[in-house]
């Protein structure tokens, strides 16, 4: 008779083993990094831009990428870019500013530029840069990403911008939610009279195309308000619109929640309604809540992007992905084929839906206990 | 079938009342009214801005604008009158609703064409490497906003030498009488809208068909059609497909207002003689019964869809009844 293995002294929580079955989704963990480093670029915006977003370089218009050499006259050396000087196009006679190889200046790590802001404290130490000028020799600039119409560095702009673009949809998602936990909440929890009423209002929600009703909702913010307001009221309008789905969902859920024997329970010991509903209902949906809204979150950065993009959304001095890509038609279709690098906050825009699309299946997949992998 | 329909349609007309009174609200919420322009202008006098605001009939309320707004819409199916473009509401969208529709529907049936067959291929081959290319293909398709995909492709198309970006024809077609050389300049034109605004919709499609085939394989059925030696042909396509098409019919309807909202952005990126530049400039410039015709009829776009689609569903599906 052999002995049988004795029984693993703890079994796994259901947190664990949620746990392991994302660990299994490569993409996923992936789209998880590549999330926590956008939102920490975020952070420290201030301190990876190498210029401030507001800035204009005279005579800096317009201005491709900067390129980085390695290869110098003594060989390979610290990385450094080249000056620029003024000249005019033998063809066009536009202006444009060309490399200037005389001029060499090393690109050094933490250097002292212009002051920003981080969290009230005040700072003018930035990762890389070029040092300013000592003396009469005219400032050398590094643009990594080139600059916009008015010489602004559009690195910089995009990684600020960023702050935008990626908390608007964290914030947006969060107000959503709370009106559509509440609004199907209540639908499913009372039924009857209410429940059609606000079913009623669900349907009429939803039954607009998307873009024209954010487009309309967005008109009613005054063009005279200052852009942090314009930021809180875009916020809002695209709240507005979310929340409608969720509460639909949410509400099935919650008829079929209502009759199970803790509700009543609680229902009999005399606890408040709203109370049941978010004590008790509630925190049974919560993986439910987080997988939809992670999946939910791309729509909102979308959303944001395409009324900034239209000039209805985020204004100036702040700035967001759609707003710099906006710069990219500013002229015309001729600002694309001279200056395609303005296109490159778009390259952010992608990589963070893309992130969001692979983090939001594998947390769907881990919370679902039903399919063992 | 009929009284179903007819159902249908009578039960959207109390939605589209609510929906035509909810966005006159928002319109009406706008700050400022259209008249504010010519504040501005020196050359009119605060006296004659209240004259014109008088002859549009906006110096009465709300409410009565709304009602009387919805009254020439019952009785005399008139939509009410542009105040930029000096014209009758009905008549500017008349002459852009062919474009729009024609542009929306093409992009639908060629995201189906593409999409279906890609589905199938990599449910079919699901290990392949095409398939996994096209599966990554699939995802950027749905991350690209369609914006961006339309500013890429006419970046990448000037940048090969090409001249045919924005507007439906070049400057010589426009006026031109039909001809092959017209048409031909028009497919020119007209590919970059239906690419911008298709791409989402084939990546959304082609995951559909795919996960919905890879269930309909597993199935009873078509291990019994293959048991009894029905050749590979008729198993995908009689068996599996028709099955595995169903849930995508009803998918249909559920991308139409992603495919309206593509078209308006699109247009407006691309200048394109569709609704979504009239959309934008009637909002911004507070052209109250253009915004608010063009606000109802895409809503009514959407509802019609929808409905189009279950009368697909039931049709395509013995399953499915009218009820």
């Amino acid at each position: 008779m052999t002995t049988l293995a004795a029984p693993e002294a703890k079994s796994a929580s259901t947190l664990s083993m949620a746990w392991r079955r994302y660990r299994k989704s490569r993409l996923g963990v992936l789209g998880g990094w590549v999330l926590a480093a956008l939102y920490l670029t975020a952070l420290f915006a201030g301190f990876l831009s190498p210029y401030s977003i507001t800035t204009q370089h005279q005579g800096h218009e317009y201005q491709p990428p900067s390129r980085l050499h390695l290869v110098g006259k003594g060989g390979l050396s610290w990385p450094f870019v080249y000056g620029t000087r003024e000249s005019r196009d033998p063809v066009t006679f536009a202006r444009k500013s060309v490399d200037d190889p005389s001029v060499q200046l090393p690109v050094r790590l933490l250097v002292r530029g212009e002051p920003y802001r981080f969290f009230g404290l005040q700072s003018d130490l930035h990762l890389f840069g070029v040092p300013l000028a000592q003396g009469g020799s005219p400032q050398v600039f590094y643009f990594p990403f080139g600059t916009d119409q008015l010489g602004r560095d559009l690195l910089s702009r995009t990684l600020v911008g960023g702050q935008v673009s990626l908390t608007v949809g964290l914030i947006g998602v969060v107000i959503s939610f709370a009106i559509g936990i509440l609004m199907g909440g209540i639908s499913g929890y009372y039924g009857g009279l209410t429940d059609t009423l606000i079913q009623r209002l669900i349907e009429v929600l939803l039954s607009f195309p998307r873009l024209p009703i954010l487009l309309a909702l967005s008109t009613l913010i005054p063009p005279r308000w200052p852009s942090t307001w314009v930021y809180l009221g875009i916020v809002a309008v695209l709240a507005l619109i979310g929340w409608a789905g969720l509460a639909r969902v949410l509400r099935g859920q919650v008829l079929t929640l209502r009759s199970l024997d803790y509700v009543s329970a609680a229902q009999a010991i005399g606890a408040r309604d709203l109370r049941i509903i978010l004590r008790h209902i509630t925190p049974n949906l919560s993986s439910f809540l987080l997988v939809t809204a992670t999946l939910a979150l791309p729509g909102f950065v979308l959303g944001e992007s395409a009324l900034s993009f239209l000039g209805l959304g985020i204004k100036e001095p702040m700035t967001s992905w759609g707003l710099l890509l906006a710069d990219a038609r500013r002229e015309g279709f001729q600002t694309l084929n001279l200056y395609p690098w303005l296109l490159l906050p778009g390259l952010f825009l992608v990589i963070t839906i893309l992130a969001f699309n692979f983090f939001g299946d594998a947390l769907r997949d881990a919370a679902d206990t039903q399919t063992r992998l | 079938m009929l009284s179903f329909i007819l159902r249908r349609v009578l039960g959207m007309l109390p939605t589209l009342l609510v929906i035509s009174a909810v966005c006159f609200l928002v319109i009406k919420l706008q700050p400022g009214s259209f008249t504010d322009q010519y504040l501005e202008d020196p050359r009119f006098t605060r006296e004659t801005a209240a004259a014109i605001s008088r002859q549009l009939g906006l110096d009465q309320p709300p409410v009565a604008q709304y009602f009387h707004w919805l009254g020439g819409v019952l009785t005399r199916f008139d939509f009410g009158y542009s105040f930029l473009q000096n014209r009758p509401v009905v008549t500017v969208i008349g002459e852009l609703l062919g474009w729009t529709v024609f542009i929306a529907l093409l992009t639908l049936l060629l995201s189906w064409v593409i999409a279906v067959p890609l589905g199938i291929y990599t449910a079919f081959n699901r290990h392949s490497a095409s398939s996994q290319v096209i599966g990554v293909l699939g995802y950027l398709g749905l991350a690209i906003p369609d914006f961006l995909a339309a500013l890429l492709i006419v970046a990448v198309v000037l940048r090969l030498g090409g001249t045919n970006v924005g507007g439906l024809f070049s400057p010589k077609y426009i006026d031109a009488p039909w001809s092959w050389a017209r048409v031909l300049d028009l497919l020119n034109h007209l590919w970059i809208p239906v690419v911008a605004v298709g791409l989402e919709g084939v990546a959304g499609l082609m995951r559909q068909m795919r996960a919905s085939m890879l269930d309909v394989l597993g199935q009873d059925y078509v291990r019994t059609a293959r048991a009894k030696g029905a050749p590979q042909r008729r198993v995908i396509w009689r068996h599996a497909v028709r099955n595995a098409i169903n849930p995508l019919i009803s998918l249909a309807g559920l991308s139409l207002p992603t495919l309206i909202s593509g078209t308006i952005i699109i247009s407006i990126v691309l200048n394109l003689p569709t609704i979504g530049p009239l959309l934008y400039d009637s909002l911004v410039n507070k052209d109250q019964y253009m915004a608010l015709t063009l606000l109802m009829f895409s809503a009514a776009l959407l509802l019609l869809g929808n409905l189009l689609a279950d009368i697909a569903l039931a049709w395509a599906d013995p399953r499915v009844r009218y009820s």
